[in-house]
């Protein structure tokens, strides 16, 4: 191997950038920079008389770790002496992102923050939004339905994807296949409804970005006939499954009192025989007038979270029946044209757009419709100043959106209380003194998306 | 500032200015030409309100006082203003008795907020020595009610005593809201950023921390970064 004298390998140790990690050199083509590695400044020895104290570092890429989940982990031999979480390696700033759009864009921004849950995400922000408006009330029945079919499939979709990666990272490869495929079901409902699989942006302040496009119905209720066996071939693969049950049952053990310190809401408390569900304590989008069932069990461990969201998706067939046996013809946003957004949208030949009779509207016949349009669309609409929190239960928990407006039409701030975020705090109490293994299991049952911790 | 306001002066901190907007249609560059250029019109948040506070909220103010009055504290030394706005309740706390008003509201009979559900901050830069807010959502699963503490803190001294000993839920939040807020926790077990890399420099959510963005430049039109579009607000 031989080099050019063309440059040098001199590669600038300290000093030479004045940066003791990233020297550099010159090339024909410029300077090129490199990162080293130094030694350490001081070696120290292991604390005389103590056991030797190993720390592994588990993630955040580690396909088991559910995400870029960082687990620093302090083990002695199998068993975990300590546990910690590092998070932080999804933020994206959607929070401060949203201080520069208008309020209705916000809604394509909170869709991508736990983006598995994307309707609950995009519902607790318009509620709150709403109740600054002073418009909860008005929203038309057929959006509130519709926002509760969307937010019950969701939360299936949501749990299958739970079952699937919570299988595959504890080795059962095949629940992970069944449970990402039956989950394209209802992600092809979500395209047909919305346009898009993920990331929605559907659920609008003041109701829906569009009415259910022709079909949709029948194409739901095909779907809700297929569900409950496929739903049925995906949990059987793990209900009576020795292995599945041996490395969930016992494990990641956390009880009523721990959950209530932590604050932890969703499957993971009501896995401790406590039937907390803000749908029916706190109801919302009329979810007081459905008829379901809060699934619970008393074993506080992996495998009955696991039991209760198979019982989950169940209730919320049951709910999504019941939205479909619901909905009769009528308006899907605010009528209060201040508000609401003046088009439909609706598909055409180059995609999905303004609706044709929209456009001849603006364009052939009423100016100021057009200069309505354009300034509602650009400028946004002005939202009383004040603040509000709205709750939903999300599949994972309570999912807080917390809104302050200054009157203005954007908002002021916006702050996301993830269910994920707030339960990976139960980490350690559920896997320090356990094995390596059962932490895989503890965090696969917490379920939390990185997305939403981070947002 | 209440006068104009037209609504009942209740003793305790003032409401806050959110903005004030002038002329008819909002952004400042550039001629309005509507005819009401001098139009002003402002808003406000966080007016006191009078009791009584309505529905659940009377009876919670009221254990909450006669436990503040137990633990031997003047009611108006604890609480700055209660505000009572869009079906919920804020309590403003002063920073003080932030600790013995979670207290009491976790362990009173008659309170029971069980759970806190974290806190996040909101910055005011105009709000002169309250410029930093923290705000702890409050569930009682007992009662199913909820309720809210706000804390403000000015800039210069942006310390809060830290309650993840009473809720330890509390741990993560605060630490996030140190983050992005730089609102100082004392007596947090480990008061370290947990968004933004150990080394960050700055407080990303403050209202002074820039957005930051890129010019978008697509066919030979350019369209500014989200923080320099014309603002309507």
């Amino acid at each position: 191997m031989s080099h050019d004298t063309e440059y040098t390998t001199d590669f600038g140790s300290a000093g030479d950038a004045g940066d003791a990690y990233a020297g550099g050199f010159e090339t024909t083509t410029g300077r090129v920079h490199t990162v080293t590695g130094q030694d350490w400044d001081v070696v120290r020895g292991a604390e005389p008389g103590k056991k030797e104290r190993v720390v592994v570092n588990m993630g955040p890429q580690h396909p088991s770790t559910h995400g870029v989940l960082r687990l620093i982990l302090e083990l002695d031999g199998e068993t975990v002496t300590q546990a910690r979480c590092g998070i932080g390696y999804l933020h994206t700033g959607i929070e401060k992102n949203m201080e520069y759009r208008t309020w209705t864009q916000g809604v394509t921004f909170v869709t991508r923050m736990d983006y598995l849950t994307p309707f609950f995400n995009e519902t607790a922000y318009c509620l709150a939004v709403e109740k600054l408006l002073g418009i909860t009330d008005q929203i038309p029945d057929r959006a509130n339905v519709i926002r509760v079919m969307m937010m019950e499939l969701n939360r299936i979709s949501s749990h299958l994807v739970c079952l699937a990666t919570g299988g595959m990272e504890l080795g059962a490869l095949s629940a992970m296949i069944f449970g990402f495929r039956e989950r394209e079901l209802i992600l092809d409902l979500f395209e047909m409804v919305t346009g898009l699989r993920m990331n929605s942006a559907y659920v609008r302040p003041g109701g829906v970005a569009q009415d259910l496009p022709a079909g949709a119905e029948e194409k739901i209720r095909e779907t809700m006939k297929m569900l409950p066996g496929r739903l049925k071939d995906t949990s059987d693969l793990l209900v009576d499954n020795s292995i599945w049950v041996a490395r969930t049952q016992g494990t990641g053990f956390l009880d009523l009192p721990s959950c209530m310190a932590l604050g932890i809401t969703g499957p993971v408390l009501r896995s401790t025989g406590y039937a907390h569900d803000l749908r029916k304590t706190q109801p919302y989008c009329g979810y007081e007038t459905y008829d379901f069932n809060v699934p619970t069990v008393d074993t506080a461990d992996v495998y009955g979270r696991f039991l209760i969201r198979i019982a989950e998706m169940a209730e919320s067939m049951k709910i999504v029946q019941q939205c479909l046996e619901r909905l009769e013809p009528g308006p899907v946003m605010v009528d209060d044209p201040r508000i609401a957004w003046p088009a439909q949208l609706s598909v055409g030949s180059d995609g999905q757009g303004n609706s044709a009779s929209h456009i001849k509207k603006i364009m052939a016949e009423s100016m100021e419709a057009l200069i309505h349009h354009f300034k509602l669309v650009t400028e946004g609409f002005r939202v009383p100043a004040g603040q509000a929190y709205a709750a939903v239960e999300s599949p994972r928990g309570e999912l807080g959106a917390f809104v302050v407006s200054d009157g203005g039409t954007r908002p002021y701030r916006v702050h996301f209380r993830d269910p994920s975020f707030n339960n990976l705090q139960a980490t350690p109490a559920m896997s320090e003194g356990g094995q390596v293994a059962d932490i895989i299991a503890a965090v696969a049952s917490i379920d939390p998306v990185m997305g939403g911790v981070d947002r | 500032m209440s006068e104009n306001l037209n609504l009942p002066i209740v003793p305790g901190a003032a409401p806050v200015t959110m903005h004030t907007k002038q002329g008819m249609f909002g952004p400042s560059a550039g001629g309005d030409t509507s005819g009401f250029g001098g139009l002003v019109e402002s808003f406000a948040i966080g007016v006191p309100a009078a009791r009584p506070y309505g529905g659940d909220f009377d009876i919670v103010a009221d254990a909450a006082e006669e436990a503040i009055k137990g633990a031997g504290l003047a009611v108006n030394d604890v609480f700055e203003k209660v505000v009572v706005a869009h079906g919920e309740i804020t309590f403003h706390v002063r920073r003080e008795h932030l600790r013995t008003v979670a207290k009491i509201f976790r362990d009173e009979p008659a309170l029971r907020f069980e759970m806190c559900m974290g806190v996040n901050g909101v910055h005011y830069p105009f709000e002169t020595g309250r410029e930093l807010h923290a705000i702890y959502p409050m569930l009682s699963l007992s009662y199913n009610r909820r309720v809210r503490l706000e804390v403000s803190v000015p800039d210069a001294d942006p310390h809060i005593p830290s309650i993840v000993d009473i809720y330890p839920a509390n741990n993560w939040h605060e630490r996030e809201t140190w983050d992005f807020f730089g609102i100082i926790f004392d007596g947090h077990p480990g008061l370290t950023r947990i968004e933004m890399p150990d080394d960050w420099p700055g407080h990303p959510q403050r209202k002074d921390y820039p957005l930051g963005g890129i010019d978008i430049e697509y066919k030979g039109a350019t369209t500014p970064a989200p923080d320099k579009r014309r603002s309507y607000s």
